[in-house]
This record gives C-alpha cells, structure tokens and sequence, in this order.
C-alpha cells in the first residue's frame, strides 16, 4: 500500500492568488481563492503591474487559510507545485518565488505545472482518467484539443489561429457594452434572446481541428456597426445568442468529431470558458447516446485555482518531474514542450 | 542570532549570512541578469558554504525598494514565504537605507538614489546615524539637486546610476556635492543584515514593496475621477 501524498500548490497566473491542498492527486483538501477582479473591473481589463502587487499582498494570507482549511501544517505536505506559465509574467514570479522559498524552507521536492495542464486535472477532482481522451480547453488565452494517451502525456491536435474564444466573448462584450468580464454577461443575455442572425462559422480545411473567431469577432462588430449607421435596431440579446450560437457549434462539432475520430473514452472540458452555459448545453446534446463520457468540471473549479494545480502536479510529482532552484516563470511555456520535459524525468 | 539578507531590489543581487553579528559569508553580483533565476540558488549556496541550515535561521531581512517593481517582488515574495515558512520575523529595509550605509561614517548628508527615467529619481537623505533627513520620495532630479543646494552642507552621492546624473550634480552644487569612486556605489547585503538587525519586525502579511509611485493606469484613473 502507498503511503497518502499532500501537494500544496500555488497558482497567480493572472489575476486570481490561489493556493489549494490535494490528498493523493484527487481529493480536495483546501481550496482557496483570492480574487482580484473588483480591482481590475474599473480598467476594463486585467491590467499586469496592479495583477502583480496585489498577489505579493496577498499570497502569504492565502497560504495560511489553505493550511488551516485543511487542519493541516507545512510539515505535513510531501510536495509544493505552481504553475510555472503561460500567464502573465510578473503574476506568475510571485507564485514560483514563494514555491521554491517554500520547498526550500521545509526542504520539499517541487514540480512546476504548466497551466491548461492545470484546467484538464481540475476535472480529475471528480472523476477518475480513462485514456485516450480528449480535452477541450476554453478560456480567455486558450481553445485547443487535446488528447491525452496517458497521464502527463498532451497532444495539441487543434488550437486558434487567431483570437482565443475567450477573447472573441471578451470583444463582442465590449461592442455590446457590457460590463467587464464580458463571457458570463453574453452567455446570459444569450439564454434571453434568440439565433436571428446568420454570423459565420470557420470550419477550416476539412479534417482540421483548428478554430479561427477573428472573422466571427468582426462579423459581428460590422453587422452592428451597420445597423447604427442604417438606423435599425438590433436586439442586443439576439446579437448575444447569435453569437454565440456561432461559436459552440464550431466548438462543440469539432470536438465531437476529434473524439469519434481518436476513439476516446472521455471528453473533458477545461478553462475558463467550460463555465459557459451555451456550450455546456451544445456538447451534452452531441454526446448525448455515445459511449464517451462528458465530463465538465463544477463551476468552481473552472475559473482559474490552484486545486487544479495540485491535481496535475500530484501526477508531475509521481512521475519523479521535480523542478530545480532556478525554476523560472515561462510566460508562453508550451503545453507539448511541458509534457516532453515531464515524460524525459520519469 | 543567524540572519539572512536579501536584495534583489535592483540589478544587484545581493545575499548575506550573518552569524552573532558577524558576516559570515556574502554574495554580490552586478549582472544584468534574471533574479528570479539567480536568487535561491544563491542563497542554497551560501547557506551551504556557511554552514546554515533554514531552521537555523532566526531572522530575515529583505530591501523593499524602491527599485525595479519585479525585482523588489522577487526578493519580497521569497523574504515573506521563507519566513512564514519557518515562522520567523522578516524585516523590511528601504533599498535607500541599504545603500546610505556605504557612507556611514560621512561627515554631511548621505544622499543615496536610483534613476527613476524621463528626469526622475527615487531618493532621500540620511544624516551619520542613518537617520532620514528627507522622506524618500520620487521626484525631478533637477528640483531635488536645488533643495539640496539650499542645505549648505557637503553632500554625498551614492547611486549605481551616479554617471547618468553625475554632470547635473557637479553643475548645480559643484564643490558641495562629493562623488566616491566607483566601488562605493553597490549596496552590499552585509549591510542591509546590519540595517534590520535591531529594527522591529513588522507584520509579515502586510509587508509590501515600497514602489514609491503608483501603477500608471491607477494615477490616470484618480486623475479622470477628480476631474469628474
Ligand atoms: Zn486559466
């Protein structure tokens, strides 16, 4: 029998500090997340240096309620991980900095974890890996396919050409004057209006599992644009589910059609953008009467968090990946280069 | 007492192990080369060559700035979590305060400062007894070096960035203003374990990098919100 591991992680990617406590890679021990969003909201956006200043105010208090969450003390933890990118740079050295004072202060082996490695093991949390599967990972920097053959293992078989969903939600939302972050507040308006506008989908080459969204963010900014100038009024809730019907039915057919065509057995969606009630709905009716399994994390666990960390670096850590003294924030880190450099330390 | 001294504030990197009082080891560089690389190697290293082990460890000092923001944060994070780690005191010191020490036994004013661009400076001044004369603050160069002048005393210039303002210094307080030579310009770690050896530890939660000016988008937010 193997004795129980504890990872505590470290996540300040972006604008979340988080620091969580995971028992044995899949059991959640403490989850906490200091979100910075209020002081974000007045600029539109995240803005890096403030992103920055905020996590060194914070990450020492988020530590202390995480070990107290647990019931736990520093002693009692067998690795520290953190995710070492992509994200934003001086966000991320506030979390790798505190990580190796941490494993060096109490003498711990540390594991960076690559960030979208991160979404994908959020959903481990709930449900055990059956490989092959695919991921789909949808957030404000991210959409990409990626099949998973075993665990560490990441294969990008299709990824934007250009704007990230998240980017494209974030654009519409500004036309449409809502306010920041925009993706809940169109999902929502969308769930209110209907599909009266043809907007376009980029299906690509045939056979690819690549997206584009810059063609559908434009369509969109022009036909309102027109409309102004034209004096006609369109209904910003149809606009909204117009939209985004566009956007899951590219996402949800190409997924659709990667898992048939790789024969997985589960599909997992990840990031930020897996919160969307639209491509929750549009992915459930796909894979509604297959054998593969759809798994969406829990709100919660969705949004940016170091539980997620923790479940990827509890598998980093068993597969003997351990990071040394000189670990660095890579913010533009890649998720194939990640995984080789994890496979080559096993 | 075995305290750690950490600067990373700006392109120094300086690590120091003082044992009672008395330097044990120290690391300095000046290489314009990444901190959140360099740092903790360094301080595994010296800790190892000094015999020191983290437990071994009673307190932290760490220079807050003002600096460079990342790296004043590189410095700070890896003070604040080594410290509450171990549950040990960690004590911040005024990267100005650190640098002041170079001219401790001056007879004058010690004026230590970092170039700050477009014509600014983050500075303050220090009497012997490293007391603050002048709070530190972020202003002109050209409006700091004519305050100083009205002092009518000799001034000493501690800057790693003494040549980019060294013609300005001389113009307006020529035989006033003393320039060393170029090796009294680094701050050393030594000193900044000096410096916070008897100083009163703050909380640990809310020790935060002394940036001495706000983030550019916050300024130009206050500014539209008082002109509404
Ligand atoms: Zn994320």
């Amino acid at each position: 029998m193997t004795k129980d591991n504890y990872i505590l992680a470290i996540e300040t990617s972006c604008d979340e500090t988080a620091a969580a406590i995971v028992k044995n890679g899949r059991e959640l021990a403490a989850n906490v997340v200091a979100s910075q969003i209020e002081s974000h909201k007045r600029f539109g956006g995240v803005v890096p240096e403030i992103a920055s200043r905020h996590h060194i105010e914070q990450i020492t208090i988020t530590l202390e309620e995480t070990l107290s969450q647990a019931g736990m003390v520093i002693d009692d933890i067998d690795a520290i991980a953190v995710t070492e990118g992509p994200g934003l740079v001086g966000a991320l050295l506030v979390g790798v900095n505190t990580a190796k004072a941490l494993a060096f202060a109490k003498n711990k082996p540390l594991v960076g974890v690559h960030h979208i490695a991160g979404h994908i093991y959020a959903n481990r949390l709930e449900k055990e890996f059956e490989f092959p599967l695919l991921s789909l990972v949808v957030s404000g920097g991210h959409t990409e396919l990626i099949l998973m053959k075993e665990h560490g293992s990441f294969e990008v078989i299709g990824e934007t050409r250009d704007d990230a969903a998240g980017e494209a939600y974030d654009k519409v939302a500004r036309t449409l004057k809502l306010p920041y972050p925009g993706g809940p507040h169109i999902d929502k308006l969308a769930q209110e209006g209907d599909e009266t506008i043809d907007f376009p989908r980029a299906w690509l080459e045939e056979g690819s599992y690549d997206f584009s969204f810059s063609g559908l963010k434009s369509a969109v900014i022009n036909k309102l644009h027109n409309a102004k100038q034209k004096g006609d009024t369109l209904e910003d809730k149809n606009v909204a589910a117009s939209f985004q019907a566009s956007v899951v039915d590219v996402l949800s057919t190409k997924t659709y059609q990667a898992a048939k065509e790789h024969q997985v057995k589960q599909v997992i969606v990840a990031g930020g953008v897996a919160a969307n009630q639209g491509l929750r709905k549009a992915l459930a009716d796909k894979f509604e009467g297959e054998e593969i399994e759809l798994l969406i994390p829990p709100l919660k666990l969705c949004t940016d968090n170091a539980a997620m960390i923790a479940a990827a670096g509890a598998v980093a850590y068993q597969q003997g990946h351990r990071a040394g003294w000189d670990l660095n924030a890579n913010p533009s880190l890649s998720l194939e280069r990640y995984a080789s450099r994890s496979i080559k330390h096993r | 007492m075995n305290v750690l001294a950490i600067d990373t504030s700006n392109q120094i990197l300086g690590v120091a192990v003082v044992k009672n009082g008395e330097t044990a080891g120290e690391l300095i560089t000046n290489i314009k080369k990444n901190h959140s690389v360099r740092l903790m190697p360094a301080i595994a290293q010296l800790m190892k060559e000094t015999g020191v082990t983290p437990s071994d460890l009673d307190r932290i000092v760490v220079a807050k700035g003002p600096g460079s923001y990342t790296g004043v944060r590189i410095g700070l994070t890896t003070a604040k979590s080594m410290g509450w780690a171990l549950n040990i005191p960690v004590i911040g010191v005024s990267s100005l305060e650190v640098l002041a020490y170079q001219g401790m036994y001056f007879n004058g004013s010690i004026c230590p400062f970092f170039d700050a661009r477009r014509g600014l400076v983050y500075t303050g001044l220090y009497d012997q007894d490293m007391k603050l004369l002048k709070d530190e603050t972020n202003m002109l160069m050209a409006e700091w070096l004519e305050e100083l002048k009205e002092r009518e005393e000799p001034i000493l210039f501690l800057s790693q960035d003494v040549e980019l303002h060294r013609e300005a210094i001389e113009e307006i307080l020529g035989d006033q203003a003393i320039i060393p030579p170029q090796a009294c310009h680094a701050p050393r770690p030594s000193a900044l374990a000096l410096a916070g050896e008897n100083k009163e530890a703050e909380s640990l939660h809310g020790l935060v990098p002394n940036y001495l000016r706000l983030v550019e988008a916050e300024a130009k937010w206050l500014e539209q919100q008082e002109k509404k």
